[in-house]
């Protein structure tokens, strides 16, 4: 962090504090609530007419709900990824993405499993998943690991925010009374003392240890959602793979592209660097290359074949009804990304943005892809069925509720910005002081 | 079976009822006064001075005026518990004969009528199969397969679709929690999903709910295929299998190794051996109880069918 090595650490505290919407935060963050809005007006429509109001029907019997949980599974692994893994390799550049990453983690997880309980015909049974719930359903491996994840995450989010609880609340002038009440129920047994600090590093670290499994699992049980069925598209031993791959993708994309929009907005210039754009690029890369690989076995393995079951199904795909939704996946979510971040000047704060953006959106469309064409490619024939049957584009209720709950996981990021520091300050302040240490 | 009918049946189904009523009326009264006797009733009855034999809880034969017979009302005649375990002892199979379909649809009418399923969806399906480009197009009625290793149940996070210990495959509709994991799980498409409240009369939509009858259907939940469990309980036919004018459906109990129609009855072993009866999709090892008849030497050209099938695009269409 060369560029913070004049900075006091008052300067640090400034600039990282927590601030008030500005005139485009209000703007924004009014936005969000208002497709928020329209999403639990959708949703009280469906609670009161069933999921007749979606254009899902029997043959396409999941659609843009279970893409979009797929998404949220997908984009919530990079909290493990840039916490965990990096701590664990004593990575220290990535200090002021660590808690960017953890809380796209959170609310992607959390709006994960409120669109699959929107989802579900009779929401008001939930709770017969633990009354009755069987252990070799999918299903409850599913519930399982993503409550443990985000049990996880929260902590992970948590441990590292109380040095910085500490500081926001000797700030009460600055951050008002409200928050100062709030940071005081959060943090106030919290006095930096070196006891309480070795007992939070030991638990960051077996948090760390323990959650990297966990996203392991919480995507790999979401892949085996559709693995474990027999259908043309989703009966794939490379699934488990192949969607962890597209989740650190998407979640390392998700990261860089929020890491821009915060640089910009809290002028966070000196502290997310354009270091930090290179080896982000890097890693973004890499990991498009991985996906790379595994959709050419998950496509072209089975092309090479073309059984009976999945020609109808890869060639709807490659030149069929789907097929420029399916290459602008493959080309925006991953070719044209990777052909940006591969020249330096690619790396660029700018074209990073840009590149994030094309695979956030590419992974998106990408689990459309993968939920909704095999669904219309059955083993036995589809006849005899109303016209709408064979085709699926979601009604206004399902663009409305899908898009509200990507405006609510932004909303939950927006808003803990507002009233966190969204770079660890008590960290960036050590840092500095081991760099000065150090020269 | 209906095989099974005879001089004795009579006999046999009066006892039955006496039976029954005895043990229903014993346990009426039983339950309407708790600690008195059971059999001082609590207005005045005037009597009739006809006395009916009963069954008392003791085993015990007694005789009661039959002004103290009370019927319960809305009693449901077979528990959860039961309705999830089966029959103890079948083990029911259906064989469908595709050298006797020509896509009448009888089978599909009365299904959807007796199941009240919702409109524009079916149960059964008849399906215009043709293997492949040079291979005779045959017809292919469709039911749950109610496969011995059922994909849909091994995936049912709630145990609402459950596999029973005489083969069939339920859905308690009241547990269900409308996920349709075990709709993306079937290979056989056989499931249907209520994506609104199903337009069911009021009589219907009242009567208490049971998963052999499936019924009433309830919105946010799965249907499918049933194989009629509350008419084999009767020892009656499935719907579809009654319907039928052309006798493509047999349908029986593997134990005793028979199938009938309800006219012709076969040995179910003899019958599959002599036509090479199949399943479909025994690759993926579902083990369905479904058997088909290959359609060879058949009673009606493919093409007799045809008709029918336009009628029923139009009708879906316009829906």
């Amino acid at each position: 962090m060369e560029n913070t090595a004049a900075l006091t650490d008052e300067q640090i505290t400034r600039d990282l504090l927590p601030q008030k919407f500005g005139k485009r935060g209000t703007i924004w963050t009014g936005l969000l609530i208002i497709i928020c809005v329209i999403g639990a007006y959708a949703y009280y429509r469906q609670l009161k007419y069933g999921l007749v109001v979606t254009n899902m029907r029997d043959y396409v019997s999941w659609g843009i709900y279970i893409s979009n949980f797929v998404f949220f599974v997908a984009i919530s692994l990079v909290g493990s990824l840039i916490t965990a893994i990096f701590r664990l390799a004593n990575v220290k550049w990535s200090t002021p993405l660590t808690r960017i990453a953890e809380i796209i983690a959170v609310s992607a997880i959390v709006f994960a499993s409120i669109i699959i309980i929107v989802d579900m015909g009779r929401p008001e049974r939930f709770m017969n998943l633990f009354l009755h719930g069987r252990i070799q359903s999918p299903i409850m491996w599913d519930v399982i690991v993503i409550g443990t994840y985000f049990f996880i995450s929260c902590l992970l989010l948590y441990f590292p925010l109380l040095p910085d609880l500490k500081i926001l609340i000797g700030l009460k002038q600055k951050t008002g009374k409200a928050l100062n009440k709030l940071y005081r129920f959060q943090g106030s047994f919290w006095k930096g003392t070196g006891g309480q600090f070795r007992i939070s590093d030991r638990a960051i670290n077996i948090l760390c240890i323990v959650i990297i499994p966990v996203a392991f699992c919480i995507h790999t049980v979401t892949s085996w959602l559709f693995a474990t069925t027999y259908r043309p598209g989703w009966d794939s031993t490379n699934f488990g793979a192949y969607f962890i791959s597209g989740a650190f993708l998407v979640g390392a994309g998700g990261v860089v592209v929020a890491m821009y929009v915060f640089r910009k907005a809290y002028h966070l210039e000196k502290y997310i660097t354009e270091k930090h754009f290179e080896k982000m690029g890097r890693i973004v890369v890499l990991l498009a290359l991985l996906y790379l690989y595994f959709n050419i076995n998950e496509y072209l393995i089975p092309a090479f074949k073309m059984k009976k079951p999945e020609e109808a199904h890869l060639t709807q795909l490659f030149t069929g009804e789907y097929a420029a939704l399916f290459w602008f996946a493959i080309l925006v979510g991953m070719i044209i990304p990777i052909i940006i971040l591969l020249f330096k000047k690619g790396r660029k704060p700018l074209p990073m943005f840009i590149a994030g953006v094309m695979v956030v959106v590419g992974a998106w469309f990408k689990r459309y892809l993968i939920v909704t064409p095999t669904l219309l490619h059955p083993f036995l024939p589809m006849q005899n069925v109303p016209d709408n049957y064979h085709h699926y584009f979601p009604s206004w209720e399902e663009w409305a509720i899908a898009m509200g709950s990507l405006a609510g996981a932004l909303l939950v990021i927006t808003f803990f910005a507002r009233i966190y520091p969204i770079i660890p300050i008590h960290e960036t302040i050590t840092e500095q002081h081991e760099q000065a240490e150090n020269k | 079976m209906s095989c099974h009918c005879g001089s004795n049946n009579c006999n046999n189904n009066s006892r039955r009822k006496f039976l029954l009523t005895g043990v229903l009326a014993t346990a009426a009264l039983a339950g309407c006064n708790d600690n008195k006797h059971p059999f001082v009733p609590e207005e005045e009855v005037v009597l009739t001075g006809e006395k009916v034999k009963l069954l008392s809880v003791n085993g015990e034969v007694i005789e009661i005026d039959r002004a103290y017979l009370k019927p319960v009302p809305d009693m449901p005649a077979v528990s959860n518990a039961d309705e999830r375990r089966g029959m103890a002892g079948k083990s029911y199979v259906m064989v469908i004969d595709l050298a006797r379909c020509k896509n009448l649809k009888k089978c599909q009418e009365a299904c959807n009528h007796m199941h009240h399923v919702h409109a524009g969806q079916n149960w059964i399906k008849v399906l215009g199969m043709e293997d492949s480009d040079h291979t005779a197009p045959y017809w292919q009625p469709t039911t749950c397969m109610h496969c011995d290793e059922p994909p849909c149940v091994k995936v049912c996070p709630v145990d609402a679709t459950f596999k029973r210990q005489d083969g069939i495959v339920l859905i308690d509709s009241n547990r269900c929690i409308g996920c349709r994991f075990c709709m993306a799980a079937c290979p056989y498409s056989t499931r249907v999903f209520n994506w609104e409240e199903p337009g069911l009369t009021e009589e219907v939509a009242n009567q208490q709910y049971s998963c052999e009858t499936s019924l009433p259907q309830k919105k946010g939940t799965v249907g499918k295929c049933d194989f009629c469990p509350d008419m084999t309980r009767k020892g009656e036919l499935p719907h579809c299998v009654s319907a039928c004018p052309n006798g493509v459906f047999f349908f029986g109990d593997m134990n005793e190794d028979t199938v009938t129609n309800g006219a012709e009855t076969f040995r179910f072993s003899e019958l599959i051996k002599d036509k090479a009866g199949y399943r479909l999709m025994e690759d993926l090892g579902t083990k369905p109880r479904v058997y088909y008849l290959p359609p060879v030497n058949r009673n009606f050209p493919f093409e007799s069918g045809l008709e029918n099938e336009k009628g029923n695009n139009k009708d879906n269409n316009s829906k």
